[in-house]
């Protein structure tokens, strides 16, 4: 793979997404060793540009970053720069003169880490731009799959929740094609965008006739609430949830669920489900660690 | 592309028989003659004491290497382990590729710490990789010795490298390329030098 940047999940070929998928292999057995870290990225500068307050996704990167050795800074921008006006080009140039090598960006405006990436010669890495892409979260959601399903012939994957608005549902239900699972969505009607190739369901027990191997659900973004999507959070539970009766048929079949984090318990999953044996939220998270670690190898730097 | 069969005067160290041009390739040792380096690499091995000993290759083509020794080390007593390094996480070029090398698994399945550990590689030339494996190989943990086989030293270390134990010494020039083939890596066995002088 020869790029510079990672932007989206799209624009990516399927041997560029199985090369890093494949890389990712190594770079987990190392979380095996006494010592974890690497030096692979030594002397390289890595600043987290996020715009968006998001605890997960920024640690994750970080980790990654610094298990391979390189040096991290986080740019937290919504308490400093934004609020003294300045632009995002100004703030690209003072990432450049702090000679930042790579630059994780996660911004409201979609496609807004792409013209960060057009300024510089640093790597750009999106960690979600609005509703765009999610890149890494794609891949970590097919490195986790492919973890229980390493031929995915014929496998059914159903994303439930909002998915008009969910960028990790755009960019793991366009890694997930690309990779040839089935997938399917779930949601109320107003949420659940007509995608060719993706089949739709507006109630639950319509996509049990489809039947998935894997349940997906989205986080429901409680700041969204009120905007009358969805009556209340109970109502969702009900309609589009794993409640106790879903559940039990999901562990009678030895059906997979999968969330990106951090879950609302009681709204998309139940107690129970998050303590399902075949609930893959922790494989996620171990398994972003890896798959970031296997962007940030792949990526080369712009030439001076 | 020429292949001149190897010359006269092929002895323990050099194949300078006469020169060859740039582009010229010979071929410095045959499957038989790999078999015998392999087996005095063994040899030694054997002599240089007792004690369990844990043989770890550095991909590629030094684990196939480390595989062979390991066979004939198994005809006798000595208590043995096999591991497989890749090393590409420790280059030290890293940073002038173009695209980094594909990674591969690491298989170290036995403890490190206190090990006897004797690291395989197929050539010894500048030294780097195995600065970089020695760098990788302590990342498991703290070895009680590790010990440096190699089939071939071709010369021309950048850094303060010796082998422990040699199959073959190869007299090169520097921009010379030695290419060494394995039958289960490359489907044959044989040892190339092109010339690049």
């Amino acid at each position: 793979m020869v790029r510079k940047d990672l932007l989206d999940l799209a624009s990516l070929s399927r041997e560029e997404t199985e090369e890093i998928l494949e890389q990712a292999k190594p770079l987990k057995e190392v979380f095996q060793r006494s010592v974890k870290k690497f030096p692979a990225l030594k002397g390289k500068t890595v600043l987290m540009l996020f715009y968006e307050p998001s605890t997960r996704t920024l640690s994750s990167f970080e980790v990654a970053a610094k298990r391979m050795g390189a040096d991290v800074t986080v740019f937290d921008v919504p308490s400093s720069s934004v609020v003294k006006g300045e632009s995002v080009r100004d703030t690209v140039d003072t990432l450049q003169a702090m000679q930042a090598d790579y630059i994780v960006v996660r911004h409201q405006m979609p496609g807004l880490p792409g013209r960060i990436a057009k300024m510089t010669k640093a790597s750009v890495i999106s960690a979600g731009d609005g509703a765009h892409a999610h890149p890494t979260q794609g891949l970590l959601d097919a490195f986790t799959l492919r973890e229980v399903y390493p031929t995915e012939e014929g496998k059914r994957v159903l994303i439930a929740g909002d998915i008009r608005h969910s960028r990790v549902a755009r960019s793991t239900s366009t890694v997930l094609k690309k990779l040839g699972y089935e997938v399917a969505y779930l949601g109320p009607g107003s949420l659940v965008p007509e995608v060719p190739g993706i089949a739709r369901f507006t109630n639950f027990e319509e996509a049990w006739q489809w039947k998935p191997d894997v349940f997906y659900m989205l986080r429901v973004q409680k700041e969204r609430q009120g905007c009358q999507f969805f009556p209340s959070v109970s109502e969702y539970h009900k309609l589009y949830g794993i409640t106790e009766d879903r559940f039990r048929r999901i562990s009678e079949e030895g059906l997979w669920v999968m969330h990106p984090g951090p879950v609302n318990r009681g709204v998309e999953l139940c107690d129970a489900a998050m303590d399902y044996e075949r609930c893959l939220i922790n494989q996620q998270v171990e398994n972003g660690i890896a798959v970031r670690m296997a962007v940030l190898y792949l990526l080369k730097q712009g030439e001076e | 592309m020429q292949i001149s069969k190897r010359a006269n005067g092929f002895g323990s160290c050099g194949y300078w028989g006469r020169q060859l041009r740039t582009g010229e390739m010979a071929i410095l040792l045959n499957e038989e003659e790999i078999a015998e380096a392999v087996d005095r690499l063994a040899d030694q091995i054997m002599a240089s004491g007792e004690g369990p000993v844990c043989i770890v290759g550095i991909r590629s083509r030094g684990d196939e290497v480390a595989e062979r020794v390991c066979n004939r080390l198994a005809e006798t007593d000595r208590e043995l382990q096999y591991g497989v390094l890749d090393i590409s996480l420790y280059r030290d070029d890293l940073e002038h590729l173009k695209q980094n090398p594909k990674l591969q698994s690491s298989e170290i399945s036995f403890p490190m710490d206190g090990a006897h550990v004797i690291l395989v590689d197929d050539v010894l030339f500048t030294g780097r990789t195995i600065r970089a494996a020695l760098d990788a190989l302590t990342d498991y943990g703290r070895p009680q010795k590790v010990e440096l086989a190699v089939l071939i030293d071709r010369g021309w270390r950048e850094l303060p490298i010796e082998p422990t134990y040699v199959g073959k010494v190869l007299e090169t020039k520097r921009l010379d390329r030695v290419v060494v083939n394995l039958q289960g890596t490359d489907g044959e066995d044989s040892v190339i030098l092109e010339s690049n002088d």
